[in-house]
């Protein structure tokens, strides 16, 4: 025991934190798509972990063929918008349900991505011989560059949102029937919803390929996860933050503050030597309990068990309302 | 005044056909409003009142018939396309309104009904200044609580924000799907009094089903009783006027040949 602990160096924590800080910038990007389909239109989108992974190697091709990083990038944001746009007309035009759409775009997606990737799984792309945006070997540019493209995403959602269309993929997520009644086709929203969120994701996916230097096939498995830890995180610390003041711009920026914790977490898992296998196992669990806070919480102050608990003790005390004794007299 | 705003020829809709649960809801309802009409109607569950409402509003496609609002045949238009054409106001407060978003913010989506929804401003200032003077005539003190979640109000309120959002652009045709039957007698009351306002104040033509048989006599020109997928009485004008909730009763029993007192719906 005691050699474990003499194993664990505080300053290679220390010195982790810093890349661990760019990687949770990027899924905190990724997590902004994600927000956009679990919260404004009240689906849990599973093709993010397909078009993450899309977004990776589209980027990663197309900057080993000669093109300019940043429009590599655009060109991934491009593909993951198709990846939204297939997975919103399976579920609009074909009345497949939102989960099952998006698992059957997920699964397609494996083959495209390998397919893009010349049917290899995994695809380097060095940072020596490309410029590319960002390198996991130059973390304070990759910090700084994940800083600005998220406050730039932010920046764009935030006005979106705001727009006519985006009111009306909002109140589409809230409450489909008023939107119709007001006039609001809601098949073209949901469709334009998801097509944004996968764009971002696969924007994020471009992004992390760079940063670490390849593209992989199982580079995105578990984003949806992710995706979901780093939203709820997010707006957890942002309402203990913040309280009633937390806007909407306010509530985008903590989800990217959600990413970046969700990572140091996981470096912190790693540098206690814990067996990295089990991160998923860990992540699946911490996002269940924070799923379930609201629901339990609600059942602290009604459930059945509890007013069964409340009656028993009534009784036990010998208390009777007016409505019990007429009961028994009417016996 | 005299022009037909709303047309119902010869409609037709059965629900779970070939199915055990099979329903004939309507069954060659026709109906004719005139512009400005107020007609309220009544009929007891399963009657076809909110079938004939839905039909209107295009919540599903009608068997056969056609519907005609201002002289524009709208069959085959689903219910986003209609939606510049009518205004609703449906039973459960929760349906009008989307609850995550603010009052402004739901205006401002009902005042772009039936126009092109682009990427200018979902809702600006001076639009603002026009919703709080609509919210003050309520009298519900909305007006200071424009930034508000909806969700955050009564039932009531959600109602008359509702019957507001109906009624910001003129609608060709309002629907008033028992939009009071979920309020408290008060509150339902108030609401039931800023529909008469709004209505008379822009000559809308209305269709309002109620339950209450009273509600029914005191408000409308016009009433129109249903029963199984029939319209089975159609009274307006003077003899309507006159009517009392016993002549209602009567009439039913007459127009279908039942024991009234078995319709539930009628008691109260």
């Amino acid at each position: 025991m005691a050699a474990y602990f003499a194993s664990l160096s505080p300053l290679v924590l220390l010195g982790n934190i810093p890349a661990g800080i760019a990687q949770g910038l990027i899924w905190g990007i990724m997590a902004l798509g994600v927000y956009i389909t679990f919260r404004l239109l009240d689906v849990a989108d599973l093709t993010v972990d397909g078009t993450f992974t899309t977004g990776g190697a589209v980027a990663v091709m197309l900057i080993l063929g000669g093109w300019n990083p940043w429009a590599a990038l655009l060109a991934a944001l491009a593909a993951g918008l198709l990846a939204g746009l297939c997975t919103g007309l399976l579920h609009t035009a074909l009345g497949i349900p939102a989960i099952l759409a998006g698992i059957l775009t997920q699964f397609a997606l494996y083959s495209i991505n390998l397919a893009i990737m010349g049917f290899m799984a995994n695809k380097p792309v060095s940072v020596d011989k490309f410029p590319l945006i960002l390198s996991s070997r130059y973390v304070p540019t990759a910090i700084l560059v994940g800083v600005i493209l998220a406050a730039a995403v932010i920046a764009v959602l935030y006005w979106f949102f705001g727009t006519e269309i985006g009111s009306a993929i909002r109140s589409t997520g809230c409450n489909p029937e008023m939107s119709k009644a007001q006039g609001i086709n809601i098949n073209v929203m949901k469709v334009l919803g998801l097509a944004l969120s996968n764009g971002l994701v696969a924007l994020a996916g471009g992004l992390m390929a760079q940063f670490q230097g390849f593209a992989d096939i199982n580079m995105g498995r578990g984003s949806i996860v992710i995706g979901l830890a780093a939203v709820i995180i997010g707006e957890v610390l942002g309402e203990a933050v913040l309280g009633k003041k937390l806007n909407f711009a306010g509530r985008l920026a903590f989800v990217v503050v959600g990413g970046i914790i969700y990572y140091l977490v996981i470096i912190l898992v790693l540098w206690l030597k814990l067996n990295s296998n089990m991160l998923k196992l860990f992540t699946a669990v911490v996002v269940a309990i924070f799923l379930a806070v609201p629901y339990l919480r609600g059942q602290q102050k009604a459930s059945f068990r509890k007013a069964g608990r409340m009656s028993a003790l009534g009784a036990a005390k010998g208390y009777r309302t007016e409505a019990s004794k007429s009961g028994k007299e009417a016996d | 005044m005299a022009g037909t705003m709303l047309e119902l020829r010869h409609i037709y809709k059965t629900f779970n056909l070939g199915t055990i649960n099979e329903k004939k809801a309507l069954i060659d309802v026709s109906l004719k409003l005139n512009d400005g009409d107020f007609v309220t109607v009544i009929g007891g569950n399963g009657a076809g009142k909110s079938t004939m409402l839905n039909a209107v509003a295009g919540v599903w496609p009608i068997d056969s018939g056609s519907i005609f609002i201002d002289g524009k045949d709208v069959t085959g238009l689903p219910d986003y396309q209609r939606a510049s054409l009518i205004g609703r106001v449906f039973q459960d407060p929760m349906t009008g309104t989307a609850g995550t978003m603010q009052i402004d913010e739901n205006l401002a989506l009902a005042a772009r009904r039936g126009h092109r929804r682009g990427l200018g401003w979902g809702v600006t200032r001076e639009e603002r200044e026009q919703y709080r003077e609509r919210l003050r005539v309520l009298e519900l003190g909305l007006e200071d609580r424009m930034t508000s979640k909806v969700g955050l109000l009564s039932g009531g309120q959600r109602q008359a924000l509702t019957l507001l959002m109906a009624t910001l652009q003129r609608p060709k045709i309002l629907l008033l799907d028992e939009h009071t039957a979920a309020l408290d007698p008060k509150t339902a009351e108030k609401v039931l009094n800023a529909t008469e306002r709004i209505v008379g104040e822009s000559h809308l033509t209305t269709l309002m089903i109620t339950h209450n048989m009273r509600d029914a006599i005191a408000h409308g020109n016009r009433l129109i009783m249903m029963n199984e997928g029939h319209i089975v009485l159609d009274v307006a004008g003077e003899e309507k006027k006159h009517l009392t909730v016993e002549d209602l009763l009567h009439k039913f029993s007459v127009a279908t040949d039942e024991e009234f007192s078995n319709d539930q719906a009628l008691l109260s």
